[in-house]
């Protein structure tokens, strides 16, 4: 269960984050979740919910998932296209000297606090 | 109605890890030990390639093995019997792959002292051990014929992160559908500078190649 694991990194982050910024308690927090991660979002927001109910400081947080589309970029002909449409061959100019632009991200982008 | 204050984070969760990583590799530099990161799907030869290699190196490197498995120690078990060497179990609980945390809570149950090589035998999975750094020199992975000539094509980041591909059950390609050439290709598309070594693990034929691989790589790191 990938999903699970990425959940405790996630929960390690925002506590450390949230401590260094005196935060009690973290009422949303709002992840980057690139089109070609290995993260499957509904799978996360499951996990995060039994996780994060076990902390304190995290209790009722909900999980905010903001997608990334994935963006390749050509070298054959400097374009660039989306990753799921269309793979690693460009559709501009038919070269697969291609590569991959954003969309693998996995990242917190902020926390939200009342 | 309060108000929600926002605090910007802006941080990759894989970012610890890197950081984790770098340093388990800078202490393993100092001490001229090379960690080989071994990864591939269950079953396509990793501890059966890793007896056969283990036996060609043993008197030319000191050789210790960590397998990672979620509960079991059959492995670690069969290395021993097989080889002699040091054979540690690292259990993962449940996780679907090793961080350089993990790996180096293992390392610490290794002996050391002495020791050239260490292999670790990731878990069986072709995904998500992919994006986590495990402090190892190199990563190396083992695909075997009945997988499929195109599976680097469906997970593309493990082979653009390994600099090693050996294939695997070689001596059962007249059964299946699988052009070795045309896998070099989708290798060569995910790593340009990705050595393939075709061998089968079985009968031995085409291992050396990758012992001589570890002797080089080895060699180098302890420079
Ligand atoms: N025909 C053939 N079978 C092989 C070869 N190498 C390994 N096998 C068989 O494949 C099966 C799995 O081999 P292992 O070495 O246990 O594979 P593994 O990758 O360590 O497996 P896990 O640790 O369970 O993921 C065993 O039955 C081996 O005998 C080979 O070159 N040819
Ligand atoms: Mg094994
Ligand atoms: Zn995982
Ligand atoms: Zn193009």
């Amino acid at each position: 269960m990938h999903e699970l694991g990425i959940v405790f990194y996630i929960i390690r982050d925002v506590k450390q984050a949230a401590e260094q910024n005196g935060v009690e308690h973290v009422s949303a927090v709002v992840m980057n979740i690139g089109e070609v991660s290995t993260v499957v979002p509904e799978y996360l927001s499951d996990c995060w919910r039994w996780a994060a109910d076990k902390e304190e400081m995290l209790k009722g947080c909900e999980l905010k998932i903001r997608t990334v589309p994935a963006i390749t970029h050509c070298d054959g002909c400097g374009g660039q296209y989306s990753t799921v449409r269309y793979g690693k061959k460009c559709p501009h100019c038919g070269s697969d000297d291609t590569w991959l632009l954003q969309g693998r991200e996995v990242e917190i982008k902020e926390i939200e606090v009342i | 109605m309060d108000k929600v204050k926002v605090i910007e984070i802006k941080k990759s969760v894989f970012a610890d890890n890197d950081r984790d990583a770098d340093s388990l590799r800078s202490y393993l530099k100092a001490k001229g030990v090379y960690l080989l990161n071994l990864m591939s799907s269950p079953g396509s030869g990793k501890t059966t390639t890793l007896i056969r290699t283990i036996n060609l190196l043993k008197d030319k490197l000191r050789i210790a093995v960590m397998e990672a498995d979620i509960d079991s120690d059959v492995d670690a078990v069969k290395i021993k019997e097989a080889t002699g060497i040091q054979s540690i179990q690292l259990h993962t609980g449940g996780m679907c792959h090793l961080d350089a945390e993990m790996t180096r809570q293992g390392l610490d149950n290794v002996m050391l002292e002495g020791v050239d090589l260490v292999i670790l035998e990731n878990v069986g999975n072709l995904v998500c051990p992919a994006e986590f750094d495990t402090g190892a020199v190199r990563n190396a992975m083992i695909l075997s014929v009945p997988e499929g000539d195109d599976k680097p094509l469906k997970y593309p980041l493990m082979f653009s992160v390994c600099d090693l591909v050996i294939i695997n059950k070689m001596d059962v390609l007249p059964y299946f559908n699988f052009d070795l050439e045309k896998c070099r290709e989708y290798v060569r598309m995910r790593n340009p500078k990705a050595r393939v070594i075709p061998i089968c693990a079985l009968s031995g034929e085409g291992v050396e190649a990758f012992a001589d691989w570890l002797l080089e790589e080895v060699a180098k790191w302890k420079q």
